[in-house]
């Protein structure tokens, strides 16, 4: 790569990385103080109420998560749940951006499908839910599928918009310094789509995640977490429906900062 | 860059666009925008092609490049079309990767002259912004890697399009000479675009004026100035008002 950087850029650099840890600190410190309010306020909710069976107190929820962790079905139900999503997820971001980008590349197509897209947007979840269970059976590839369905086609459409805004600049650039298509794929087009890959992704898991539980409830065949909150709901066992959502939360938000911020703030980085 | 040979051709390039039309779009009618224009371009000579705005200048240029197919005509770069380069109005890189990288990416995987880049960028004097995107870099220095990103190929066509535009003066100056420079070290055919009279005749060596009306070429003209007359802008003034006189 290019000659090595000067030192002044190297101090500036350190400086805004402190800078940064500090500001960091100081979010943190919001967040903190801004669940432990919700903690307190739900405790005296609680208290109010008075009935531990429909309105547990913190307490008595972390004591659940304790012992469904203990027992290990918190840990089965969770991981049975995120393979689902993740076999959902990366099946809909394809699926979803390969027809946005066709449909945003050839106009003729996208005039005679674009219906066909509208429908499926408008489609409730609860109908591809039902009609991939009566279809598909009680089985797993029917509820990823069901899933799946409910993403496709808003991922199509972003990746539709980002398609038809690439630049014919950069095109004629590509194709003047002979990229070929792989180099113009690589270093023109996929940069180019980033972000509308990552707008996708990012709704995409908050979608993904709500309607797991939801076709796991409707279709369960005994686990996930949906289907346990499912069970919860008969036994009116308002602790284990929370246990469970806790957990679930905790888990979405690792994935959130650990793997999708730090790769937003990657593919930004050559911007002002 | 040490001892750069020239440019090898000696066919010239053969220009023919018989008819170039704008299709109707709306309310507006079919426009003609070029119509019998032909001419060579000798190897190793720097053509400027010029213009008020609107007269077909750019949209020739496109068509020598082949980026527009759709005129009548014929287009002949000879045995140098497969190592023509394009420098285009605004600079056209890609914001995502840094200058050196984009200069990087001109050249095909693994070409030796790789090994010139750092050369080049100190001659653009571009060595300190290598590792910058282009976004955080003024217009001019963007300017001056388009410029080398173009010249690391070193083409045996040139073709620009009114590269120094909308740069403040001095600026716009500073590239010209690099230009002269870098062709003086290295005379490729160039055919170069631009609407002002002062920079065709400070660069060209044969000049062109393209009419709107007309949608043809009106006047072809020598420039009979040597390399150090070149940076003289009294000598430059006078061989314009020659050349222009009946304009």
């Amino acid at each position: 790569m290019a000659p090595g950087s000067t030192p002044i850029s190297s101090t500036r650099r350190r400086a805004n990385a402190s800078a940064a840890w500090m500001a960091g600190f100081e979010r943190l410190g919001w967040v903190v103080a801004s669940l432990l309010a919700f903690v307190a306020l739900w405790q005296v909710i609680a208290m109010i109420a008075n009935d531990v069976r429909r309105f547990p107190t913190p307490a008595a929820v972390l004591e659940t998560v304790m012992q469904l962790a203990a027992s290990g079905a918190l840990w089965s139900n969770i991981g049975v749940t995120l393979v689902r999503v993740a076999l959902a997820f990366f099946s809909a971001m394809i699926i979803g951006s390969v027809i946005g980008i066709l449909l945003g590349k050839y106009p003729r197509v996208d005039r005679f499908f674009d219906p066909w897209l509208v429908l499926f947007l408008n489609l409730p979840a609860i109908v591809t839910i039902t009609l991939c269970f009566i279809w598909g059976g009680l089985t797993q590839t029917a509820a990823v599928t069901a899933v799946a369905l409910n993403k496709i086609p808003s991922a199509a459409v972003t990746l539709r918009e980002g398609t038809r805004a690439l630049s014919r600049d950069l095109n004629e650039m590509a194709l003047i310094y002979k990229f070929g298509w792989w180099k113009t794929l690589r270093h023109v087009t996929i940069p180019q789509l980033a972000p509308y890959f990552a707008g996708a992704a990012r709704t995409g898991l908050a979608l993904i995640w709500k309607i797991v539980l939801v076709v796991e409830a409707f279709g369960g065949n005994g686990r996930g977490v949906g289907y346990q909150i499912f069970i919860a709901f008969q036994e009116f066992d308002v602790s284990t429906i929370l246990a469970y959502a806790l957990a679930f939360i905790l888990i979405v938000q690792i994935i959130e900062f650990t793997v999708l911020q730090p790769l937003l703030a990657r593919v930004n980085r050559w911007r002002r | 860059m040490a001892a750069v040979m020239g440019s090898t051709l000696t066919e010239p390039i053969k220009i023919r666009v018989d008819r170039k039309v704008f299709p109707a779009v709306g309310e507006r009618d079919e426009q003609l925008v070029l119509s019998n224009v032909a001419f060579e371009v000798e190897p190793r000579s720097f053509l400027v092609l010029t213009g008020p705005s609107g007269c077909g200048k750019s949209t020739l240029l496109n068509i020598v490049a082949g980026l527009d197919t759709d005129y009548e005509g014929a287009i002949d770069l000879g045995p140098g079309k497969d190592r023509m380069t394009y420098i285009f109005q605004s600079p056209r890189l890609l914001p995502w990767r840094t200058v050196y990288d984009n200069i990087l990416l001109a050249l095909p995987d693994g070409d030796p002259r790789v090994a010139n880049i750092p050369a080049m960028l100190a001659r653009v004097g571009l060595t300190e912004a290598a590792n910058a995107y282009p976004e955080r870099l003024s217009l001019g220095m963007q300017r001056r890697a388009s410029l080398a990103r173009g010249f690391i190929l070193e083409p045996d066509i040139l073709l620009m399009d009114e590269p120094f535009v909308s740069l403040d003066d001095p600026t716009a100056q500073s590239l010209r000479q690099l230009l002269i420079e870098l062709w003086n070290s290295h005379p490729t055919t160039v055919i170069f675009v631009t609407h002002d009279r002062a920079e065709a005749v400070q660069l060209g060596t044969r000049i062109l004026r393209l009419a709107p009306g007309r949608a043809s070429v009106v006047q072809d003209a020598r420039v009979r100035l040597t390399p150090a007359e070149r940076l003289d802008r009294a000598v430059v003034l006078a061989e314009q008002t020659r050349i222009f006189a009946a304009a």
